[in-house]
């Protein structure tokens, strides 16, 4: 049993990849009609990936082992093989993915999964995706695993069909084709000039690089931005953004809030690995990564508060969230960046709730959303007119409304800022962080620049605020008259789950902040990541002339 | 070698991104496919171009004779994603010409 153990332990950063890929394949052999087995196993399947991010995390953050595990696939070694590493930034992301994966998983049995064929198995390769690019230590791996949640999420995103999800999934799919073609000519030029591809070895071999060649860098580095602006959401590459994530079905535009911190987290991970400690975290060679931030923060505070639909609101306050982090982080300040991490937790899981509660709210308003023709027809229409028949009511829950208001409060508190929950302490923690690195975080741009932070982040949340009430006012005032809210109590626990954790959140801020600045202090200091990725860090291991 | 190369990727490029621009969903896709195969060929010339070498190393062997292998894998990858893609794309652009009953980009005739 403990040999069990011990070797389970040896592959548990592999886990988080292969258990979603496993049970998603183990589905396909499944007839749709199984659909308890493929609820079970789906559910078994995130909730095992929860537990290996979990004990990951434990691992790395125990000051008595080494703080980044790599995994070497196949047993080759850096920079030849491909690794995976986990450090304290990575696993974080994974937690957080797969617990928000885990829950709207469950919320989504209680209904969405019974709306088109194959919706597990998507969403399992979804999250595999999903930890796949946060987990791996090299560029062209995380280019498949970019592909891999991609492909995922355009059948997620046409979950249900209709005219306005193909229509947007129209968009969707283009302008990240496009990104992704972005993203490839980025690592041809990263491997032209470099000859490696391995992330460490590209931090190594770009300070050996002469002047002509490392503005060429810069280029492929700029190529490789576009790709992940476009997954962040950053302002002129993000209009697809708000249509696409409110056309989706709830629990998957819940998930998709999760895929925008992708870019947030490869820029944050490259940049801190290419711009040494002390200096602002660059990506281009000027401070294009905080005005392109504070363009998108101001761009989805106007449309936060211009969207007549809740979910349109969410989507663009996913924008926000966003554009907060890839302003705030591009200060390259360890505060800022704890600061910054702390919020990104807080309000992934926060707008992932949000877009749960949006459709949980509407559900009295309007009816079911139609599905008109379906886009695969094979199984599809058996799976529709079995179940989906008797299952409309659901139990109506009593208070039901009391609860989603208060639920929705929750959220709004959380999203604007507001004290006592997460979303203050964390603006707190980055703002005053913001504050006190003053000029020399933001080290390229003027001295009043990080009062400019300040005000535009603290606006958003004022823009938050102006919306949030008045959709409330609208969903639970108004709508006073309409038909009780059928909610099924299948979906309403990981609603409350997901509340819960907000509120531990909150509770448990200070070892959660600890952990964050200690995750900063990581990235801006990375020698322990170079060191445990490549054996000897000082001599490159590509003998001259190797390509 | 290297000039006709070039102008392949740059002809290809500038019909790409042209035709990704138009407002038909045919000629996204075509331009699309046009940009893979660009992109694929620029992958493929990073590894720079040797003419009948073999991509296997021998030991002790002048490495300057041998063409690089791995640019060769990675494209083998992104051409096996990039044609996958493309056929989603294609189900979704009939799926949606089917539901709009057009086939402009935002699913509705532009107003003149």
């Amino acid at each position: 049993m403990t040999g069990l153990l011990e070797s389970l332990g040896q592959h548990l950063t592999i886990l988080p990849i292969l258990l979603p890929l496993v049970a998603g394949a183990t589905m396909l052999l499944l007839h749709e009609r199984q659909r308890r087995a493929k609820g079970i196993i789906s559910i078994l399947a995130a909730a095992a990936s929860v537990a290996a991010a979990t004990s990951l995390l434990l691992t790395v953050n125990d000051p008595l082992t080494s703080e980044v595990v790599v995994y070497r696939l196949g047993d080759w070694g850096a920079p030849f093989g491909i690794v995976l590493v986990a450090d304290r930034l990575s696993v974080l992301m994974v937690l957080v993915t797969n617990v928000l994966g885990a829950t709207a998983m469950a919320y989504a049995l209680g209904r969405w999964a019974t709306l088109g064929p194959r919706f597990h198995t998507l969403y399992l390769l979804l999250l595999m995706g999903l930890s796949g690019a946060f987990l791996t230590g090299d560029l062209f791996n995380l280019y498949v695993f970019f592909e891999v949640l991609l492909a995922a999420s355009y059948g997620l995103l046409l979950h249900g069909s209709g005219k306005r999800r193909v229509k947007a999934g129209l968009h969707y799919v283009a302008i990240n084709l496009t990104g992704s073609l972005a993203f490839l000519v980025g690592i041809a030029v990263v491997y032209a000039l470099l000859g490696t591809l391995n992330m460490a070895d590209i931090a190594v071999q770009a300070t050996l690089l002469g002047p002509a060649d490392l503005s060429l860098l810069k280029a492929g580095l700029g190529l490789l931005g576009v790709a992940f602006f476009v997954k962040s959401g950053a302002w002129p590459l993000s209009f697809w953004l708000p249509t696409t994530y409110s056309a989706a079905a709830a629990p998957v535009a819940a998930i998709f809030a999760v895929m925008t911190k992708v870019g947030v987290y490869v820029i944050l991970r490259l940049a801190t690995l290419l711009w040494p400690a002390g200096q602002a975290l660059e990506f281009y060679g000027s401070s294009w990564l905080l005005y392109l931030g504070l363009a998108t923060v101001i761009y989805g505070s106007f449309g936060v508060i211009a969207s007549t639909e809740l979910p349109r609101a969410a989507g663009y306050l996913t924008l926000v969230s966003s554009g907060t982090l890839l302003a705030v982080i591009a200060s390259g300040d360890v505060a800022v960046i704890s600061g910054a991490l702390y919020y990104l937790v807080g309000s992934t899981l926060g707008i992932g709730v949000l877009f749960l509660l949006c459709e949980l709210v509407s559900r009295g308003h309007a009816e079911a959303p139609a599905a008109v023709g379906p886009v695969f027809s094979d199984d599809f229409e058996t799976a529709l007119a079995s179940e989906f028949e008797g299952v409309e009511r659901g139990v109506t829950l009593p208070l039901t409304t009391t609860l989603l208001s208060t639920a929705f409060f929750l959220i709004a508190i959380q999203l604007t800022g507001l004290p006592p929950l997460s979303g203050f302490v964390a603006k707190f923690a980055m703002l005053s962080a913001v504050i006190t690195s003053g000029a020399n975080g933001y080290a390229n741009a003027p001295g009043a620049l990080a009062w400019w932070v300040l005000g535009v982040i603290v606006a958003s949340g004022f823009a938050a605020l102006i919306a949030l009430t008045r959709h409330g006012v609208k969903q639970f005032w108004a709508g006073a008259d309409t038909t009780p809210t059928a909610v099924r109590p299948f979906e309403a626990l990981p609603v409350a789950l997901l509340l819960v954790l907000l509120v531990a959140l909150t509770a448990f801020a200070q070892p959660i902040m600890r952990y964050t600045a200690a995750t900063g202090a990581g990235l801006r200091s990375p020698v322990q990541y170079l060191s445990s990725v490549l054996p000897n860090p000082e001599a490159p291991a590509t003998p001259e002339g190797e390509h | 070698m290297e000039v006709v190369l070039a102008l392949g990727i740059g002809v290809l490029t500038a019909a790409g991104v042209y035709l990704v621009l138009r407002p038909r969903t045919f000629q996204v896709i075509i331009g699309m496919s046009l940009l893979t195969y660009a992109v694929n060929l620029f992958i493929l010339s990073m590894g720079s171009l040797v003419i009948g070498g073999a991509p296997v190393l021998a030991e002790g062997a002048d490495v300057s004779k041998f063409a690089d292998p791995l640019p060769q894998s990675l494209v083998l990858t992104s051409i096996v994603i990039s044609f996958s893609m493309t056929a989603l794309f294609l189900v979704i652009l009939l799926a949606a010409r089917g539901l709009t009953g057009t086939d402009h980009v935002d699913g509705e005739e532009a107003r003149p």
